[in-house]
């Protein structure tokens, strides 16, 4: 989409999900606000779902990536061994740089 | 209605009806809030012309008719053409249609099971699935209970689906919470060498391509 908001983050950059808890259709799972992971891929630019829900555009389209986690980083208490991860679709707007 | 209140109907029930197979109770109770806002706005888009009943029972039977078999068929020529596995594992919806599969605006992301990785697929957030490539989900995939614990616990869930993963293996759990679908690419089993394209794709079950088991030879 030729008016997206530009891609801020590239494969390889590691993030942290936004702790927040706005109210309406969100598409950012609780497990993973506040997690820091990695981001796998650009999978490109959609219309913002948190707007469409509400009949409104959604746009400038958003970028959404594929963020890695390690299991470990958002379960205390993951059964399983440290290299198990988990990859999920997240919005750049719930994305910050990791510090 | 009090126990002795159902002994006697039961009783009733026995002796009372001449034929032996009463036609069980008909399923339909009330209607949900949900159940009756959908029958209540799709009579309003056929009312308003938006669509046809009739298009909606075309678009219905269309969905019914989507099968494995489908998604079966990108992971045989996958599994016979290096080169079209790369393409897939860059582009999973141009592979699609390269092969002649109509996915319309279907945005696939394949994932490669490999002797390192293991790729397991649910959503948390409601039953998003690659339907034009599988059919519809299973009962389970829409679960509570596999969508909260897929993420959670996937090698317990894993277990409980006959299929257990060393742990030298990482699993990698994907969370379609958004706009793109996943088809897990299996791997193909030992034993099936020279195997037709035709054959081996029978081979990718639904189980296999969600991740909850492994392709296996029959």
């Amino acid at each position: 989409m030729s008016d997206a908001i530009p891609a801020r983050f590239a494969p390889g950059d590691r993030v942290t999900v936004r702790r927040a808890h706005p109210p309406g259709h969100l598409r950012t799972p609780f497990y993973a606000r506040g997690a820091s992971g990695v981001i796998e891929r650009l999978c490109g630019a959609f219309a913002n779902p948190e707007e469409l829900a509400f009949n409104r555009p959604g746009l400038p389209a958003q970028p959404l990536y594929r963020v890695r986690f390690r299991q470990a980083e958002l379960w205390d208490d993951y059964d399983g061994p440290a290299r198990d991860t988990i990859e999920i679709e997240i919005y750049q707007h719930w994305l910050e740089a990791a510090r | 209605m009090s126990s002795h209140e159902h002994q006697d109907h039961e009783h009733h029930d026995h002796h009372d009806h001449d034929h032996p197979h009463a036609p069980p109770p008909d399923a339909d109770g009330t209607l949900t809030y949900y159940q009756a806002l959908e029958l209540a706005v799709t009579s309003l888009l056929i009312e308003k012309s938006v669509f046809s009943a009739d298009e909606m029972r075309r678009q219905i039977e269309a969905m019914d008719a989507r099968h494995a078999g489908l998604g079966g068929r990108l992971v045989a020529r996958a599994w016979v053409d290096q080169d079209f596995k790369a393409r897939a594992l860059a582009d999973g919806s141009a592979a699609a249609r390269e092969i002649g599969l109509e996915i319309g605006p279907l945005k696939l992301i394949v994932v490669e099971n490999t002797p390192e990785v293991h790729n397991l697929v649910v959503c948390t957030l409601c039953s998003c699935y690659p339907r034009m490539l599988l059919g519809l989900p299973p009962d389970w995939y829409k679960s509570r209970a596999y969508r909260s614990r897929a993420v959670r616990e996937p090698r317990a869930v894993l277990r409980e689906f006959g299929t257990e993963i060393p742990d030298d293996i990482e699993v990698r759990v994907h969370d379609s919470t958004a706009d793109m679908r996943y088809l897990v690419l299996p791997r193909r089993p030992a034993g099936t060498d020279g195997w037709a394209e035709e054959r081996l794709a029978a081979l990718a079950t639904r189980d296999s391509m969600v991740g909850v088991a492994l392709a296996q030879p029959t």
